[in-house]
């Protein structure tokens, strides 16, 4: 593994004891450049390890990315921006847990999905807790009101599926990862991500259906 | 362009650009989380005024030197104590004669139904609402689990307790609303008094709110450090149970007629079991004494081979509770074909892998009993999973039993997380089984759950009327319950009833060998469907009925004979029971009176009746559509009655003791022990000698 390490005044106080860097002075490049073109996952380890500029470098690399996931997740912007950044104060500790055997995207894909989730999870919580399933339901009506009060097609559409297959429309679509990395990032099979993409069909049919009666 | 591209272009395009200003500040927060993490990666370095004699002292110096105000003081100790679930007793202290003696005040303890201060003992200081009371100790203890990292007690028993200046700090802040709620002596000069809790000189109801309130602030207090545990702990009981109220006394001159379906359910009395086992009576909504009572084995006589596929037998006997009434017992069995003639399976496993199942009793159990079940099955049977969580997803494609291997490590592989989108595992689930299914088979679709169908439902109904449908496909669902906290049983019995299958709870393994090794063919080969029971009480023998049970299952009279009506199904070799109270006529058991100025005409057409009543039975071959009806009369009594009738009546009497029922009198827990230890029969399996120690149980409980 080679660690790149840019090298001043500052980052003394980043003295790891990891071997790979102990003696890096002389043979690390000092340039933003080289980092920019170091791969993502050399760039986890070496930021997992505790180098500064690598997790800066890897950060200005992927934060659209994760800001795009995370907007077509929720559809809002003010929404998008607060998840990317509880993604990103969460990533130093995160980091510690990526074992290299995917590619980092793919599992930053997953970092993002999950934390989307547990966003959703904590809000239907939230209102579950005041009056059960009603209360969810009127929430979520209320949603779709909205979405459809904003003329915004893609809004409404999105409201009416289920989170599953926002999840799965926002990575194949959105993001355009075939369904097999789809799959890798939702943790479920190929064929689970292929069934979801059929249902996403069956229930656009069904919404135009329905809007053309009106 | 169709909708599909649509919505690609539109996902495409969405996202705006990032805003550059929340960008970097997001980065920014970032990079100071990474410098935290770096820092906090680094192991402590000791401070050089703290060596391992002075540390103790030196804490709660400083500790004490950031509080100047009493108040300020005496509500962090009274906190420090009540949230650590600690105390220290000084010996010297304990001896001092007219010292109060200390307790221990465990708040971690919830949900335990604590007894309240005055029932404990004499020198019991505080109990919350929800606080558990603690026996007197006489050395120092420390709920490790609480806040391992905040106390240090030291072990020489000087009985000091030094604690971390900041966590201290932060409690106290956040209840500063506290004193009063626990007294304590806190002296600045002898720093070791502060944690002797001693007896609230105010009243003790109002102490008891006060801690109560006080408990739940200092769970909110000190969330950060034991978040998890805490959120575990707090959850709300969200159990829901299935019922309705208990019938009542009919009069047979207005109301000769009950209709009701049959139920082979036997999840109520598992339920009861794990309450009972866990010391607490059963919440009474949750006991449903069909369900009691059909959890058992009978030896009840069985079907000639080529006749209907089940029997009825009637036995009328003096009720146990009531020497003026008659118990009628209904007994119905099912045939149980040759097990190596049975019909392949297939069978799709949909399993809950949600957060909530991430408990002992829960996924580990499930994984355990469908090991159990696999043994079970034949080699030309199929077997598929289906999970749902978060997110569903098929994690075993349609497999031959035989191939353990592969069925095994998929069993094994599952895990638990994320919330529960039941109904798209639902329909994933039906999807294939459709693809399993050739003419022939049984196939049939096995949910295991907690019941915590909290996500992906946009509305109950719409579920119970989708499964409803697809119930007319001839693919069953059965539901098998694990676990207690959020066990929505009114959400399985729902489930179960539409889906033409069967409602089990399992808590235990072996009741998983009951439910999937013992009773598999009747739990999953049907051989009848929409069986219903309608009893024509007769007038002249009979003045008032009343049915015990099947509350939830009640029909319509008209029902019976519509064919389009659901109802409960039997499996093969399936035993049902069903047991009615009744009143002759002229019995001084009677509720109510005759009326004056109705004429009696029952009464003179019969002067000397020879049936106590008509019993119809209609039920449709698995996979028909229209009804076959047996009918028989239900004679005035029957000569002898077994070991079966009795164990049953007594199962009948223990649910309305557990329900409450106001139709027992004096008949209590020690006469239903006793009638159901004399009648045990040979009891294989110790399932009957089982609910004899649960009435024990329950007769010690309830205190009488």
């Amino acid at each position: 593994m080679v660690f790149i390490k840019v090298r001043d005044v500052s980052s003394q106080r980043h003295e790891i004891s990891d071997q790979g860097t102990k003696d890096c002075t002389s043979s690390c490049v000092s340039s933003i450049v080289m980092l920019m073109d170091t791969s993502d996952e050399t760039l986890a380890a070496a930021a997992a390890a505790g180098d500064r500029d690598a997790f800066a470098a890897l950060l200005a690399r992927h934060y659209d990315r994760i800001f795009g996931l995370c907007f077509r997740l929720t559809g809002a912007r003010a929404e998008a921006e607060d998840l990317a950044q509880d993604i990103c104060m969460a990533l130093p500790v995160k980091l510690g847990s990526y074992r290299q055997v995917a590619r980092f995207t793919t599992w930053l894909y997953r970092v993002t999905v999950n934390a989307a989730h547990d966003r959703r999870r904590r809000t239907a919580t939230r209102i579950k807790a005041a009056d059960g399933w009603g209360d969810w339901e009127i929430a979520r009506q209320a949603e779709i009101s909205e979405a459809e009060a904003s003329q915004d097609w893609l809004a409404a559409t999105m409201a009416r599926l289920t989170p599953e297959l926002r999840d799965t429309v926002a990575l194949t679509l959105g993001e355009e990862l075939s369904q097999a990395e789809a799959a890798e990032v939702l943790g479920v099979s190929e064929g689970t991500v292929a069934w979801r993409m059929s249902e996403v069909k069956k229930r656009l049919r069904e919404m135009a259906r329905a809007e053309g009666m009106l | 362009m169709d909708e599909f591209d649509k919505l690609r272009v539109g996902l495409k395009s969405a996202p705006p650009a990032a805003d550059a200003a929340a960008k970097a500040a997001t980065l920014a927060r970032a990079m100071e989380n990474f410098d935290r993490a770096q820092e906090t990666a680094k192991p402590a370095r000791p401070m050089s005024d703290r060596s391992a004699r002075t540390g103790i002292l030196t804490g709660v110096r400083a500790m004490l030197s950031k509080f100047s105000t009493r108040p300020m003081l005496t509500a962090t100790a009274s906190v420090l104590a009540i949230s650590v679930g600690l105390v220290v007793v000084l010996p010297a202290l304990r001896q001092a004669p007219g010292m109060p003696e200390p307790v221990v005040v465990d708040v971690a303890k919830e949900k335990t139904g604590a007894p309240r201060a005055e029932d404990a003992a004499p020198d019991a200081v505080v109990a919350g609402g929800t606080a558990g009371l603690a026996p007197k100790v006489d050395e120092t203890r420390a709920d490790a689990t609480i806040a391992p990292a905040e106390m240090a007690v030291s072990p020489d028993g000087s009985g000091a307790v030094m604690a971390d200046t900041p966590a201290a700090t932060a409690i106290g802040e956040s209840s500063a609303t506290l004193q009063g709620a626990v007294s304590s002596e806190p002296q600045n000069s002898a720093a070791t008094d502060m944690l002797i809790v001693t007896p609230a000189p105010i009243g003790r109801a109002k102490s008891e709110a006060d801690v109560g309130y006080a408990a739940s602030t200092v769970y909110q207090g000190t969330a950060s450090t034991t978040e998890a545990e805490a959120a575990q702990r707090a959850e709300p009981n969200t159990e829901a149970f299935a019922s309705a109220e208990v019938n009542p006394v009919k009069i047979v001159a207005e109301d000769p007629v009950s209709t009701f379906s049959i139920d082979v359910d036997t999840a109520s009395y598992a339920v009861v079991r794990s309450s009972l086992a866990s010391g607490s009576l059963p919440p009474a909504e949750a006991v449903r004494i069909e369900e009691m009572v059909n959890y058992f084995p009978y030896d009840y006589p069985a079907p000639a081979a080529d006749g209907a596929p089940f029997r009825p037998t009637v036995s009328v006997i003096q009720t146990p509770w009531n020497k003026d009434t008659r118990l009628v017992h209904i007994a119905i069995q099912g045939r149980l074909p040759a097990l190596a003639d049975r019909p392949s399976l297939n069978l799709v496993f949909l399993i809950d892998t949600s957060g909530s199942m991430d408990e002992p009793n829960k996924l580990p159990l499930l994984q355990q009993s469908f090991r159990l079940l696999l043994g079970q099955l034949h080699p030309e049977d199929q077997v598929a999973i289906v999970t749902y969580a978060g997110s569903a997803g098929e994690v075993l494609a349609p497999t031959p039993a035989n191939d353990r291997a592969k069925i095994l490590s998929a069993l094994d592989r599952l895990a638990a997380g994320g919330s529960t989108a039941g109904q798209e595992g639902l329909q994933q689930a039906y999807q294939v089984a459709e693809g399993m299914k050739t003419k022939g088979e049984v196939t049939r679709i096995l949910l295991a759950t907690d019941g915590d169908f909290n996500v992906g439902i946009s509305d109950p109904e719409e579920l119970t009327k989708y499964i409803a449908e697809k119930r007319e496909t001839g693919t069953y669902l059965s539901v098998l319950g694990f676990g207690r906290g959020n066990l929505d049983d009114a959400t399985m019995q729902a489930l179960a009833q539409n889906g033409n299958g069967q409602a089990a709870y399992i808590d235990t393994l072996s009741e998983a060998q009951k439910v999937l090794v013992d009773q598999l063919t009747g739990a999953l080969f049907p051989i009848a469907n929409d069986v219903k029971i309608q009893i024509e009480f007769n007038p002249t023998a009979i003045a008032e009925y009343r049915l015990i049970g099947y509350e939830t299952r009640a029909l319509a009279r008209e029902d019976f004979n519509n064919d389009t009506v659901d109802a409960g199904e039997i499996g093969a070799g399936h035993q049902v029971t069903a047991l009615y109270e009744v009143t002759p006529v002229g019995s001084p058991a009677l509720h109510s009176d005759p009326l004056r100025y109705q004429t009696n005409g029952a009464a003179t057409l019969e002067a000397e009746p020879s049936e106590l009543g008509f019993l119809k039975l209609r039920w449709k071959e698995p996979g028909a559509t229209t009804s076959q009806l047996m009918e028989q009369p239900i004679p005035l009594a029957t000569a002898q009655t077994g070991d079966d009738v009795r164990f049953a009546a007594a199962i009948a009497g223990f649910g309305q003791l557990l329900g409450g029922s106001k139709y027992l009198g004096n008949w209590g827990w020690a006469d239903a022990v006793a009638l159901a230890s004399g009648a045990k029969g040979t009891d294989t399996f110790g399932y009957r000698a089982e609910a004899v120690q649960l009435m024990r149980l329950g007769q010690s409980l309830s205190g009488n």
